[in-house]
């Protein structure tokens, strides 16, 4: 019965979350759940904290107050060792992918299964290289980080988010900066490797449409609330017009335009005396 | 008032940087086994540091020791005591300038590479991203390069004072004819491996912990920014030169009372 529970439990519930940096509020009280199996999408505006709940749903942050539950587990309050071995579990694919730049490509994939598994050398190559075929890039696997392109190091940082076959796994903006190519391909990738591997994806992004065209469900975050979450068709419709002008990229809206500043005229007129 | 403020300040966020400084050296230390059991990682870093520092520190020790047995000479002669040569080489050489300059070209030349990588690698996400592969960074990048530093870094002294003693023999014997035999014999009998040779390397065994610990830190501690890499390589560099020259004082009285 108790597992049945844990089975129907989201595998990331996130309650009441509060954080600020400085006076700046980031998050008010917002609440989160990411059914396990499906991907999530977490979208809003540049600095509107993101990455910030990415890196809380992976202990690296602590929230000032508040709950996050990942499998059942409060990471807030977990111990060092217990929160080491929750991230075993979690793959996160990084903005600019993080790959570690003096190993080659192989040895960044092959990484975490070196650093936790006691594998024989020659498993650990062919775990490695069906990770690589998996992002079609295995005949990279000699060359630097330097060498790859901004999309190949993407891929390969989700060849290597996916080395120890996780539950979880989080991207972080995975399409900024991509060629419509690059996007294609990883679009297909994440929703290959949620369905292949049955694994639950949160993708915090602000592309708006390709994140829309695989994610089960959206939350849309401004202004440290949620102001907008249903499935892409519930949003696409939506009449609330923070969801609009996000989900329309109009460029005024409920989110100003402008940074607050004092009336144009006034501060024209008042020359450099100020 | 205000510079009193600003005074209060500044003390406040040194005594700051100084405790995150201990605690991230008492989490490194922590990591020191599992190191010694991966020694591939500590010999890439023990070549990184010390072996690819070896030309600088031949180089320079060379030069000092050509103008110690110089200078040494040109005073000596007037008193006809140009036969303890040797012992002036020795003496100064083993005692001071060896750990001292090599451990100040070491911070320049390894120090702040250290802290130019580790900085790097925390503004690329790296650090981050082997924390998120449930990886402490702390062990798995600091630690290595911490005890490589301090191993290395007697090692360079030495060779520093040999290649030393060499430059000023050269100077000395071959160029300005100091007995050969005087040389030798007078440094062998007045330098003392307890009181000069071993003091000597305790001296650079602790400039070693000093310098790659402050380049470390200050690589960990860095802002994730160009201008920040860039602070916290010269924070290296000056931080760790008076810090050796501080030490080097309070070793010496300490040692040669």
């Amino acid at each position: 019965m108790q597992n049945n529970n844990q089975e129907l439990e989201p595998l990331v519930r996130i309650r009441d979350l509060c954080f600020r940096r400085g006076e700046r509020v980031i998050f008010d009280h917002i609440n989160l759940s990411m059914p396990r199996g499906k991907i999530t999408a977490i979208m809003g505006p540049s600095g509107c904290g993101k990455t910030t709940l990415l890196r809380m749903i992976g202990g690296q942050l602590k929230p000032l107050s508040g709950s996050v539950r990942v499998d059942g587990q409060e990471v807030t309050a977990l111990s060092r060792g217990a929160l080491m071995s929750l991230r075993q579990r979690m793959g996160m694919l990084f903005q600019s992918g993080a790959l570690l730049t003096d190993l080659p490509v192989f040895d960044n994939v092959a990484f975490p299964l070196r650093e936790h598994t006691r594998l024989p050398e020659r498993m650990v190559r062919d775990l490695v290289l069906m990770k690589l075929e998996a992002v079609g890039l295995r005949g990279a696997r000699d060359l630097m980080p330097s060498q790859l392109s901004g999309g190949m190091a993407r891929r390969v940082a989700l060849a290597r988010a996916i080395a120890l076959d996780p539950m979880i796994i989080l991207y972080d903006e995975p399409f900024t900066g991509q060629d419509p190519i690059s996007m294609g391909v990883l679009l297909r990738l994440i929703e290959q490797m949620n369905e292949a591997l049955g694994t639950t994806s949160v993708i915090v992004s602000h592309d708006v449409r390709e994140a829309a065209s695989i994610s089960d469900y959206i939350y849309v975050l401004s202004g440290g609330k949620i102001i907008g979450e249903g499935t892409p068709v519930q949003l696409d419709v939506s009449d609330s017009e923070w969801v609009r002008q996000f989900m329309d990229a109009r460029p005024d809206g409920p989110v100003r335009f402008h940074y607050p500043a004092r009336d144009i005229a006034e501060d024209l007129l008042a020359g450099g005396d100020e | 008032m205000s510079a009193l403020r600003a005074l209060g300040r500044a003390g406040l966020s040194f005594f700051e940087r100084l405790g995150r400084g201990h605690i991230f050296l008492l989490y490194t230390l922590g990591g020191l086994p599992a190191t010694l059991y991966r020694w591939r990682l500590l010999t890439s870093q023990v070549f990184a540091l010390g072996v690819l520092s070896l030309v600088i520190i031949a180089v320079s020790g060379l030069f000092v020791g050509m103008v110690l047995g110089l200078q040494g000479y040109n005073t000596l002669v007037d008193f006809g005591a140009e036969e303890s040569l040797g012992i002036l080489l020795a003496l100064s050489l083993v005692r001071e300038l060896g750990p001292v300059v090599s451990a100040l070209l070491f911070a320049g030349r390894a120090g702040s590479a250290l802290t130019a990588e580790i900085g790097l690698m925390k503004t690329t996400e790296q650090l981050a991203a082997m924390e998120m592969m449930a990886v402490d960074p702390l062990h798995r990048v600091v630690a290595p390069r911490l005890l490589a530093g301090i191993l290395a870094m007697p090692l360079l002294a030495a060779i520093f004072s040999a290649v030393g003693v060499y430059g000023g023999y050269f100077v000395g014997v071959g160029l300005l004819g100091v007995d050969e035999g005087a040389f030798w014999s007078q440094m062998q009998s007045a330098v003392d491996f307890h009181d000069d040779i071993l003091n000597g390397v305790i001296k650079s065994f602790v400039f070693g912990i000093a310098v790659t610990w402050i380049a470390v830190f200050e690589g960990y501690d860095t802002a994730p920014t160009s201008a920040g890499i860039s602070r916290a390589t010269t924070r290296t560099v000056v931080n760790s030169s008076l810090a050796v020259l501080g030490l080097d004082f309070v070793l010496t009285a300490l040692m040669f009372d």
